[in-house]
């Protein structure tokens, strides 16, 4: 009863059905700017002017060529990050590791990015070879939840969280040990690693502004991870397993062996962004508490681009841009630049509860039309 | 006066009208058969009578009042009762329990459970019901778990019961004896209106019917001097040939052997115990027998979803025990799965993608790793045509489809390319007639094309329309395999019902 009796009709598209066609995009859309109204109420409890304000973070992120290219650095392990948050999405898991994934990548990175005969290696060679040492200590670090949860049924949720915080502990360790003295830099005063060799270093696209070729990368493995999930059939396995396990088993794909590959791609994926981050950005060195937050961020952004691959493109540049707008707010219109994390937080929060959003613009779920399968965001417990 | 009365109801649902302009009268004392094809609009009128749903448009009158139910609960204070076809008992709770349940006796704060039980006793003992008012309902059987649902609903002081599909999980030995029930109810008093698609429980119990097609109610009369031929033909708006028409068949070699198989299901008890059969190419094997009696566990063990406990299954010659359901498709089974919203289809991808859901491994849709999008689409539009699957387009999503198209579409992926066993399993479940008779079609000239095909089904009619020998699963084994010239409805009934073991 509930299906639309179908007519033999050829597929013209309507406006209409062009409109619900693009939902999936009017939705973050919509969350946008109801979180951003929503914040104008903190900044006017906060006794300033939201268009002051406002005004203020859209000139500090894209007030200048300049200023554009450093949101678009700020960017960068953004994108990659949520990107691996996406993939698992797509499989139906919630990879809440990327923290510690990237943490892994950027310290197996900045550890062989130290190897002194990499110093005389061409970067054509060096550079590769650093991010394929990033990509290993990310797989590791996706791997282990993986095959915890394809043999034990471990939910990939809490295993990574514990991973996380391992995580945090081993480079708190290795980059702040003096006795013995692992990867410290024993010449700083500060505790830092020691920096990576010149010709690991990724270059850099816009001098002074961080931006460095690390963009280029991400934009390429976001059309890849597009392209493996759409047009080939380990994609076709891995979105079968994300949307109906039981089909998949029926189709006699191995569910378990798909968990595991995409765990592991995952964390490959976060390890690059850490990696591209080291040997991208100005220092070349890791300081601890480096990266905070980029893996914890990442899944919002993932949300924000509902498990989509290249829609992590752009609802990364919009965090971006934020956070890099965020300082010339706080000092024109005297805001905390907590402000920014509170618009963030409500993006969020409309995004995921997108009913809310769907009931104050009146916008249809799509039907009957192929607008790709939902990401499948989180599973029942042990499921 | 009508107890019930229903006049000019309409009911839309978005690009639906589900009612339209409906009207409805039932008697005391009157059985009323509802009888309509799957998506008439039958469940959707209850719905609304029951107080699920409100109408667009329209009147009901119970004994002659209008009313207005925003609920179901206002539906029971107005002595309207349903069974729904899924049983809405909690299964650890004792038969007493579960029919109190939101209207409980209470003695102070406490529940008066002795006093719950005497009225069940009561009800059961002035409808005729037999129900235990300590027995846990989980461990009755389905027929008396629906008797259970029958007194919760009198102990409401129900005097209009809404049956929705009550035999589709019945014995034939069960049905007549819920017959009994009903002829006892209406004796006392009762009203009941009878949701069915089975012509010959029409004949059998209604005093009045009511057909339902495509929203509408197309004709009303009484039940006697109806017969199933006319029945049918108000009920699909065209004539229905019963007899699927097919030759002798011509068994060959044996193409599917299984010996001494054991299988357990998801919670780990064995369903499948020390089962023996043969399929030969040719031939289809019916699988008669009640749901829950490993039908599932045995279908899916050989199309190796499952790996046996015990015992073994040989496919052409190959030992296939605990062979990958991959493994298994490679050696030319087809597969049509009981659940196929669960496992035969994928609702949110299109049906390009669902045509090849479990072949796009092979070479004509991918090389290497790379998918062959455009071989998709034309196998796509190929099967479509051939299978006369109703869409507008191969990129239409699955999900959106009505049933008997997403079969269509499970039937066409299953019975295509190099076929030389066919495993299917309830497979016109919820269909409309003319689907399955499609369907029917299509199975038996694979049969005719020498393929082998082992048939699990419910219904008993499919069975022996379709079968060339008949089994019947009970509790795990077969309790008998015969031709089909032997088998009658009464003797496989009979052994349905476990009666095998003392004959």
């Amino acid at each position: 009863m509930s299906s639309p009796s179908p007519q033999p009709k050829p597929p013209r598209r309507s406006l209409l059905e062009t409109y619900f066609r693009l939902a999936p995009v009017t939705v973050p859309l919509y969350a946008i700017l109801v979180a951003c109204l929503a914040g104008s109420l903190f900044i006017l409890g906060a006794g300033a002017n939201p268009l002051v304000a406002y005004g203020a973070l859209l000139d500090g992120a894209l007030g200048s060529p300049d200023r554009i290219a450093s949101t678009v650095a700020r960017s960068t392990p953004f994108i990659i990050g949520a990107l691996a948050v996406a993939l698992g999405f797509k499989a139906g898991l919630f990879n809440i590791g990327a923290e510690g994934q990237l943490l892994l990548g950027a310290l197996t990175a900045a550890w062989v990015g130290t190897w002194s005969w990499l110093a005389g290696t061409p970067p054509l060679l060096a550079v590769p070879f650093v991010l394929v040492a990033g990509v290993v200590g990310g797989m590791v670090w996706g791997f282990i939840p993986g095959v915890l949860k394809a043999r034990t049924g471990a939910h990939e949720v809490i295993t990574t969280i514990m991973l996380n915080a391992i995580a945090l502990g081993i480079a708190s360790f290795l980059i702040t040990s003096r006795d013995p003295a692992l990867l410290i830099d024993d010449r700083a005063s500060t505790p830092h690693t020691r920096e990576v060799a010149a010709s690991v270093r990724l270059p850099t696209l816009v001098e002074g502004t961080g931006l460095h070729l690390g963009i280029v990368l991400a934009l390429a493995l976001c059309a890849a991870t597009w392209f493996v999930l759409q047009r080939t059939t380990p994609g076709f396995e891995i979105r079968t397993v994300g949307v109906s396990r039981e089909a998949a088993r029926y189709a006699g794909m191995r569910v378990d062996r798909t968990v595991i590959v995409v765990m592991t791609a995952s964390g490959a994926l976060a390890g690059i962004a850490g990696a591209a981050e080291v040997i991208g950005s100005g220092s070349g060195y890791l300081t601890p508490g480096a990266f905070t937050n980029i893996g914890f961020d990442s899944i919002a952004i993932a949300l924000l681009a509902r498990g989509n691959p290249l829609a992590v493109v752009p609802a990364a540049l919009l965090w971006g841009a934020l956070l890099s707008g965020a300082p010339l707010m706080q000092v024109e219109a005297d805001l905390s630049v907590n402000l920014v994390r509170i618009v963030q937080a409500l993006i969020i929060l409309f995004v995921a509860a997108d009913a809310i959003i769907r009931l104050l613009f009146r916008i249809r779920a799509p039907r009957g039309v192929d607008v790709g399968e939902p990401a499948v965001f989180a599973r029942g417990w042990g499921g | 006066m009508p107890v019930l009365r229903v006049r000019g109801l309409t009911k839309r649902f978005p690009g639906v009208t589900a009612n339209s302009d409906v009207d409805l009268t039932l008697h005391r004392g009157e059985i009323l058969c509802l009888l309509g094809e799957n998506g008439a609009g039958k469940s959707t009128l209850m719905n609304i009578v029951f107080g699920l749903y409100q109408p667009d448009e329209g009147q009901i009158e119970v004994q002659g009042h209008p009313v207005a139910f925003s609920s179901s609960a206002d539906a029971i204070a107005s002595g309207i009762g349903m069974v729904h076809q899924h049983f809405q008992l909690i299964p650890v709770m004792t038969v007493a329990e579960n029919v109190v349940l939101g209207k409980e006796s209470r003695r102070g704060p406490f529940l008066d459970i002795d006093k719950a039980r005497a009225e069940v006793r009561e009800l059961s003992r002035r409808y005729g019901l037999d129900v235990d008012p300590d027995a846990i309902v989980g461990d009755l059987s389905v027929g008396a778990q629906q008797r259970v649902e029958l007194v919760k609903a009198l102990y409401r002081d129900a005097d209009i019961l809404i049956l929705d599909e009550p035999t589709a999980v019945l014995t034939p030995q069960e049905v007549v004896e819920f017959f009994d029930v009903v002829r006892s109810l209406v004796e006392s008093g009762k009203s009941v209106i009878f949701i069915t698609h089975k012509l010959r429980e029409v004949l059998a119990v209604a005093d009045t019917v009511v057909i339902m097609r495509a929203g509408k109610v197309v004709a009303a009369m009484p039940a006697s001097g109806a017969t199933e031929q006319s029945l049918a033909t108000s009920m699909v708006g065209r004539e229905v040939g019963f007899e699927v028409t097919k030759g002798l068949a011509a068994p060959g070699q044996v193409v599917l052997a299984v010996r001494d198989l054991q299988v357990a299901d998801d919670r780990g008890h064995t369903t499948v115990r020390g089962l023996e059969l043969e399929v030969r190419s040719g031939e289809i094997l019916g699988i008669a027998g009640v749901e829950g009696n490993g039908q599932r566990e045995l279908v899916e063990a050989l199309a190796g979803m499952r790996t046996p406990l015990a015992g073994s299954v040989e496919i052409l010659g190959h030992d296939t025990t605990g062979w990958s359901p991959r493994r298994v498709e490679m050696l030319g089974v087809g597969h049509v799965p009981e659940d196929r919203a669960k496992h035969g289809l994928v609702g949110t991808y299109p049906i390009t993608d669902n045509l090849v859901l479990n072949r796009y491994h092979r070479r004509q849709f991918s090389r290497r790793f790379l998918l062959d999008r455009a071989a998709m689409t034309r196998n796509a539009n190929d099967l479509i045509q051939r299978f006369d699957v109703r869409t507008p387009s191969p990129h239409v999503l699955a999900g959106t489809l009505s049933g008997g198209n997403q079969q269509k579409i499970v039937m066409a992926r299953e019975l295509s390319g190099d076929l030389r066993l066919l495993l299917v399993a309830q497979p016109t479940r919820g269909l409309d007639v003319g689907s399955i008779e499609f369907i029917h079609r299509q199975v038996v000239e694979r049969r005719d094309a020498g393929v082998a095909v082992l048939l699990v089904s419910a219904e008993l009619d499919e069975i022996l329309s379709l079968a060339d020998r008949v089994g019947v699963l009970y509790r795990g084994t077969l309790a008998a395999v015969m031709d089909r010239a032997d088998a009658t409805r009464e003797k496989i009934g009979l052994l349905m019902a476990g009666g095998g073991e003392v004959a």
